[in-house]
């Protein structure tokens, strides 16, 4: 088991009316470190984020961040608890009536009382980190799928949270973007000891930076390390991560091959 | 026959538990007005996209339904001979019905469908999930600027659709017809009580700004994540929107008078 679980779904019963996305689903992700949900369409990754963002609630089970049960509480609560969260949106979700630069200062100018001129310095601070300048009165319309997700992920951790979700990140971007992604991803992971639950389905890619992942496979999940996993005689795990599996079901995409289509 | 009658049942079913939740969306979006922050810039943004960008369609709108008034008027009371009376007939026809219910109609197609669509394409792109995980209420955040800009546009543009549509009966009855511009003018001043005609008509207005803003916004929230959901949201707000206004308008009428 993870030695010091910062997020964890505890036996998470999770249903859309009667399509039921996942039963007693129990996994664990460490304080600090960059873990990655691996599985095909449709194996409810996206929704682990959205269970742990408080965005949909399970039919039973609980979901505890930072120690708190996200299941539990009212909307002012949550919000309370989503201050220490950051998501990466698999769409950016950028608003669109707004620019990059209000974009990013959104959350600094509802929950901090930063003067103009400082959240002009961190907003531009941010950007910088994720490798955009001059970007300020661009509208997301305006932005590449890669700037724009660099732009998402720039108002992701305007606040510094404590956990950031990205969900899809690489979906949809060239292999140059990816590799650029995930070197952010390692920079902000080093920098600021944050933790990151990240969703994807690129098999090599997840393999190469995650410090540990959770396989959703269809009857039951799998953790450990990218090195455990590559270790392991469990058929299921083998067939997961060979060429193979990860080219049969229609909408998996082999690692660095063409990007995938967004949802 | 057990079919359609079940049917029947779950559609009522359904009606009543629309009501229920557009209630308590309401609610929230009351409770939203009455507690900061206020959104001054998004409300003002609003006000000129609802409002500003309406004027055009009011304007032309008044304009041609003051002077079918005026034509159809003339020719009827002619018959009588009581056509001074033209300005009294385009007024508080005007005035009383067609202003607010026109305005309203009005309103709905070109404003109360852009607002569910907006409000809709952001449920769509996760743009309300990522207000929400940013710990901002898209009620507080998206759906009350909107909601009160419309609710504060709307007897301002029954306004402008009546004066438009007095413009154009005159333009008729006087222009056209030779009748006497005074005794349009009259006949007008004379028939129009403020407090009775004026007052209510800006009420009726404000009612159906409550109507349409309530419904946009609520059919956009509530729209399913796709871009049929949005289409649905956006025909079912003009739908919905304009036979509320219609029917509201008939018990307005019935129950103050108006």
């Amino acid at each position: 088991m993870v030695a010091e679980p910062h997020v964890e779904l505890r036996d998470v019963h999770m249903a859309f009316g009667d399509r039921v996305v996942f039963e007693r689903l129990s996994c664990a992700f460490p304080r600090g470190k960059i873990s990655v949900i691996l599985g095909g369409s449709g194996s409810g990754k996206s929704t682990i984020l959205r269970l742990i963002g408080g965005l949909v609630h399970p039919v039973s089970g609980r979901v505890l961040v930072a120690g708190q049960d996200v299941t539990r509480l009212s909307e002012r609560q949550l919000f309370e608890v989503r201050k220490k969260l950051g998501m990466l949106f698999q769409g950016g979700a950028l608003l669109d009536s707004m620019t990059v630069f209000e974009n990013v200062a959104f959350p600094l100018r509802e929950h901090t009382r930063h003067s103009p001129a400082e959240v002009a310095r961190i907003v531009h601070a941010r950007l910088e980190s994720v490798g955009l300048k001059n970007v300020d009165d661009l509208l997301p319309g305006q932005l590449s799928g890669g700037m724009l997700k660099r732009a998402a992920l720039a108002r992701a951790i305007v606040l510094e949270p404590e956990i950031l979700l990205c969900d899809e990140p690489f979906s949809g971007l060239d292999p140059v973007s990816v590799r650029t992604i995930e070197a952010l991803f390692h920079d902000i992971n080093a920098r600021s000891a944050i933790t990151m639950v990240v969703v994807s389905h690129h098999i090599a890619s997840t393999m190469r930076f995650a410090e540990h992942v959770l396989l959703l496979l269809p009857d039951g999940p799998v953790q450990g390390t990218p090195d455990a996993l590559r270790r392991s005689a469990d058929p299921r795990v083998v067939a997961f991560l060979s060429e193979e599996y990860a080219a049969s079901p229609p909408r998996l995409v082999p690692s660095g091959a063409a990007p995938a289509p967004a949802r | 026959m057990t079919a359609a009658v079940q049917e029947l049942g779950w559609l009522a079913l359904r009606f009543v538990v629309d009501l229920g939740a557009m209630t308590a969306f309401a609610g929230r979006l009351l409770l939203a007005t009455l507690t900061p922050p206020v959104r001054l810039r998004l409300f003002v943004d609003e006000v000129f996209k609802l409002g500003v960008l309406s004027l055009v369609i009011i304007c032309v709108s008044g304009l041609a339904v003051g002077m079918v008034l005026g034509l159809q008027g003339y020719n009827t009371l002619v018959r009588f001979g009581a056509e001074q009376s033209l300005g009294a007939v385009v007024g508080l026809s005007l005035i009383r019905e067609l202003g607010p219910v026109l305005a309203g109609l009005l309103t709905t197609g070109r404003a109360g469908s852009a607002t569910a669509a907006e409000i809709g394409t952001m449920v769509a792109t996760e743009q309300l999930d990522g207000i929400r995980m940013m710990s901002v209420d898209p009620i507080d955040f998206v759906v009350k600027p909107r909601a009160l800009g419309m609710i504060f546009v709307m007897p301002f543009l029954s306004a402008l659709f009546i004066v438009c549509g007095l413009f154009g009966g005159y333009v008729v009855g006087v222009g056209f017809m030779g009748l006497d511009g005074g005794v349009y003018m009259s006949s007008l001043e004379s028939a129009v009580v403020f407090e009775d005609d004026v007052v209510g008509s800006f009420l009726k207005a404000l009612v159906f700004g409550v109507l349409v803003g309530l419904v946009a916004t609520y059919r956009g929230y509530t729209a399913a994540p796709t871009s049929a959901g949005v289409s649905a949201a956006t025909t079912s707000t003009v739908v919905v929107a304009s036979v509320s206004i219609l029917v509201f308008d008939y018990f307005i009428t019935a129950l103050w008078g108006v």
